[in-house]
């Protein structure tokens, strides 16, 4: 049994009582002195000119201080894209300017014209109704197959076409993944759509700027998952503002899911508008502003080719994808639909030759860039449907299927250049088959057939990399950055400790997991632990959270600063017992000399550090404070196997989930409870994709889903309880904690089980459904029950 | 401009607000009651749940003005008397029925009423009465635990783990 709030234990969460008394501090809930508030003026058109912008009534409005538009960011830099993708010809990616305010075009429904800055948020809204915005409407670009033609209407029309960059991987793999696919004995094609989503955390981004303008010093209070990186893109790229002159602060921050990574223009508006009008400058997006301005996820179109021998091994796989970028590329947009898609598509399985093809597309839509998952979703679905429709066609059990084409050996090297550590796929095929009662199904189904419905058993497996990443390898790939994280552990006087980490907590529990590691490695109660995230005036450098990276990159700097710390503290431990530094061990916060009965208390030797009066000066320096910077050597790669059961009427096409269930190989866990809360919200999120959500666009560009009236979020009456476990645990061999991370899984795991448990129902009703698109919904399912 | 007063977790207060000051922005901005979140601007989040005379209320839904009068209850009223978390509220600790914490309030708000009325829900009458509150989180999952334990009755008999 785990110590109780040590490694391994269900502690509970310490944030928590602030949030359960509604003493969080969320951006919103900053107010600065002399606040002014700002509302962002807003496309209703996707792609249009703007000929001209007249303000002068707006600016006669009780209340208004300024209204901004583009001409007032002469000089000021572009919204920065992190990463850059090469196509198979050797071209670096089209990338397109992507201004604070519109310059001249409009290019998608949400798209910023103008800023109306006032003393009210009231008077600033109303003012923004007497602002006249002359727009000429253009065609818009919608469909990514039509943009990339020859004549297309050109969303920026300084690119010399729609298409951002045509990448192919491996490309020297090409022709042999051709000649295995015409030489197959068996070849299974998919066409699929990864639908459009919006991440939607529960907290509407927020900024706040502030100038401080005896020091020239700045401060942006934002929703971000990473302010650090924020800090970085906005001060070096958009407004020339050097890091000690500026601090980005992402205090309590309510979900992110990808969403929260990017730098968007409305903080570098607020930031920008708060040194020209010498006052702090609020913005509060709304829902339908978030709807239309948070960058949205997936947005993939994909035709997948699996190859088979005689024997059903899988001999090639071929992939081609058209990848949305919208009309501006986001953050981290171009590394999505390939570093962190096309390296997945070997999932569980040892097939030989892979080809992954993909053309990222601008069109007049909110920019596209990581959510949840963030690409190995994308992966995972392609491969785990096309799966299903191989094990149909040749007659065999899609459970059977997998376990046959299963890696079991250990590294493995993919075709596609990552190398698995560890894994035992068919332990979470056995654990997951068992916690679905797997047996027991087809008297289940007989059950519901009595009752005129469709009962459905749906299996997929998966396998994602996490822990993003070593820095020499993503540079290489393209990144604009290095993706080490760091912590600082600041041992005070009297024993307490202060981490500080560049790791962001917005949900993920990392006051109290963080704390359980530290305080298990030196010994000492977890509340005399506290970290200290989101503000780079306190934290050193860090990437920030995402990518499932926080405790397998995080975490590792943490222990590497806190193993410094160790070692410290035993050479001051020898001093004031007399004894050898070698002989010192460190065990429940008590330093020993091994062999005798001499101790001294972990107090004792942190006072010591700092009141060193009997101390060893000549050899080490007073205080106890050590920083590490962690650059991992690999990705992690949790896996695992998921099983859904759902009955469909086949009158009305409604689907009921009635279980599902996760058995996951995250490695080593730090805390169980976080852990599991961690699946139930991926796999909620993997079931809106799979059964509800979807960002929808008419064909003007129209976004005709931006309220939550019109994009169906899940709710509780919509999901079953869950079975989550994770005692499959294979760990990572390269980090310290032997973690994996645990927090994109069930997203990544849960949308293929879902759509194959529909589709096993369905043919078990005698109908010969192939595929449907997502979301499921009763009036997809039922036109398709029609049409078989 | 319209002059209220009102009951706010016991304590007595007045304000000048806009006739189109909603109830929301009365707490957040002139209570400086920042507990209570707002989470969408089309009343289904649930996010800005209170109780208005004993029933819950979703606070972006109702004028401040309307409000004149009325015993307002808010998530920063819920703790007993010595500070410590209330039934409801310690369930959620207990059964990690939060995470980013933004729905938080309003779903320790809505479960608060729910068993007001029903001191012993069901799993789907617990799921049901949810209906209005969005977690992005959780999956739903261990709210709904935290709100049986809360009433009292058998999680683990209940949940599917």
């Amino acid at each position: 049994m785990p110590k109780d709030g040590g490694i391994g234990s269900s502690t509970k969460r310490r944030e928590d009582v602030r949030f359960l008394s509604g003493t969080g501090r969320y951006t919103d809930d900053i107010n600065l002195h002399g606040q002014l508030y700002a509302h962002f003026v807003r496309s209703d058109v996707a792609h249009g000119k703007i000929n001209g912008i007249n303000a002068d009534a707006a600016m006669a409005m009780p209340g208004v201080v300024r209204v901004f538009t583009a001409k007032d960011f002469e000089g000021v830099g572009g919204v920065p894209c992190g990463w850059q993708i090469t196509s198979i010809d050797g071209s670096p990616m089209q990338e397109p300017k992507h201004p604070v305010l519109a310059e001249g075009k409009v290019r998608h429904v949400g798209d910023p014209i103008a800023v109306v800055v006032a003393e009210s948020l009231g008077q600033a809204r109303d003012a923004a109704d007497a602002l006249e915005i002359d727009i000429e409407m253009l065609p818009a670009v919608m469909d990514m197959k039509e943009a990339v033609k020859d004549g297309a209407p050109k969303v920026h029309d300084d690119l010399s076409s729609n298409l951002c960059y045509d990448w192919g991987f491996v490309e020297d793999n090409k022709d042999a993944v051709a000649k295995a696919i015409a030489d197959a004995d068996h070849v299974t094609t998919l066409e699929l759509v990864n639908n459009r989503l919006v991440a939607n955390p529960m907290e509407p981004r927020v900024a706040v700027g502030d100038y401080d303008m005896a020091n020239d010093e700045h401060t942006l209070y934002t929703t971000s998952q990473n302010p650090h990186v924020i800090r970085l893109l906005m001060g070096a790229f958009v407004l020339g503002i050097p890091e000690h002159k500026l601090r980005v602060v992402a205090p309590d921050v309510g979900g992110g899911f990808g969403a929260k990574i990017f730098h968007y223009a409305e903080e570098a508006f607020c930031t920008f508008a708060a040194k020209q009008l010498r006052r702090p400058v609020k913005w509060t997006s709304s829902r339908s502003e978030a709807f239309m301005s948070d960058a949205h996820g997936r947005d993939h179109v994909t035709k997948i080719e699996l190859a088979m021998d005689k024997d059903n091994n899988f001999t090639a796989i071929r992939t081609e994808t058209y990848a949305n970028m919208g009309a501006y590329l986001s953050t981290f947009a171009p590394s999505v639909p390939t570093w962190l898609h096309g390296t997945l598509m070997a999932g569980n399985y040892k097939t030989p030759l892979i080809y992954v093809n993909v053309k990222a597309v601008f069109t007049n839509t909110v920019p596209v860039d990581a959510y949840r998952g963030a690409g190995r979703p994308e992966a995972t679905f392609q491969l785990e449907r096309v799966i299903d429709k191989a094990a149909r066609e040749r007659g065999v059990s899609p459970i059977e299927l997998r376990r046959q084409n299963f890696i079991t050996e250990f590294p493995y090297a993919t075709p596609v250049a990552v190398e698995y550590d560890t894994g035992d796929y068919h332990a979470t095929m056995d654990r997951v088959l068992e916690m679905a009662d797997h047996a027991g199904f087809e008297a289940r189904a007989a059950e519901s057939k009595k009752n005129g419905k469709l009962r459905g058993f749906g299996i997929a497996h998966y396998i994602e990399a996490c822990g993003i990443a070593p820095s020499n390898l993503v540079g290489q790939l393209g990144a604009r950055a290095g993706l080490y994280e760091s912590a600082t552990v600041r041992v005070n006087a009297t024993g307490s400790i202060s981490v500080m980490t560049g790791s962001h907590s917005h949900g993920q529990g990392h006051e109290t997991s963080f704390a359980q590691v530290v305080s298990e490695m030196i010994g000492i109660d977890a509340t005399q632990v506290d970290i200290v995230h989101g503000d780079t005036s306190k934290t050193p450098m860090g990437m920030g959270t995402y990518g499932s990276r926080s405790i397998a990159v995080g975490g590792s700097a943490m222990v590497r600063a806190t193993e410094k710390i160790i070692a410290k503290a035993k050479k001051i431990a020898a001093h004031l017992m007399e004894a050898s530094e070698g002989d010192i061990e460190l065990k429940d916060g008590q330093f020993t000399v091994a062999g005798t009965d001499k101790s001294v208390a972990w107090g004792d030797v942190t006072l010591a550090a700092y009141v060193p009066h009997n101390y060893p000066l000549e050899d080490i320096e007073p205080g106890l404070e050590e920083t590490a910077f962690y650059d991992p050597a690999n990705f992690t790669y949790p896996s695992g196997g998921y099983a859904c059961e759902v009955e469909v009427d086949p009158d009305t096409g409604k689907v009921d989930v009635l279980s599902f269930s996760a058995a996951d190989d995250f490695g080593n866990v730090i805390n169980p409870m976080i852990v599991e809360g961690q699946v139930h919200g991926g796999v909620a999120q993997g079931f809106g994709q799979a059964m509800m959500e979807n960002c929808a666009y008419d064909a003007d560009g129209q976004l005709i889903s931006a309220s939550y009236m019109d994009y169906a979020m899940p709710r509780a009456t919509d999901l079953p309880m869950f079975k989550v476990d994770h005692s499959c645990q294979t760990p990572c061999t390269h980090n310290p904690l032997g973690v994996k991370g645990c927090g994109e899984a069930g997203a990544i795991g849960s949308p293929p089980a879902f759509v194959n448990a529909v589709i096993d129902a369905l043919h078990r009703g005698g109908h010969k459904v192939e595929h449907i698109n997502m979301p499921l919904t009763p009036d997809r399912v039922w036109t398709a029950i029609q049409n078989s | 401009m319209n002059s209220i007063k009102l009951r706010v977790n016991g304590k007595e207060v007045t304000g000048q607000v806009e006739g189109r000051t909603l109830l929301v922005d009365f707490l957040r901005k002139d209570l400086r009651l920042t507990g209570t979140h707002v989470g969408c601007d089309t009343t289904q989040c649930g996010a800005c749940v209170v109780h208005v005379n004993g029933e819950p209320v979703k606070a972006c839904a109702m004028l401040a003005a309307e409000a004149d009068g009325a015993e307002v209850a808010t998530i920063e009223g819920q703790a007993n008397a010595d500070g410590s978390l209330s039934v409801v509220q310690q369930a959620f600790q207990d059964h990690h029925g939060l995470q980013c914490g933004f729905c938080t309030p309003g779903m320790v708000m809505a479960a608060t009423a729910l068993l007001k009325e029903n001191p012993k829900p069901s799993e789907a009458e617990i799921r049901e009465y949810l209906d209005g509150n969005i977690c992005r989180c959780t999956g739903y999952h261990n709210i709904v635990k935290s709100i049986m334990a809360a009433s009292g009755q058998d999680v683990p008999a209940m949940a599917a783990e």
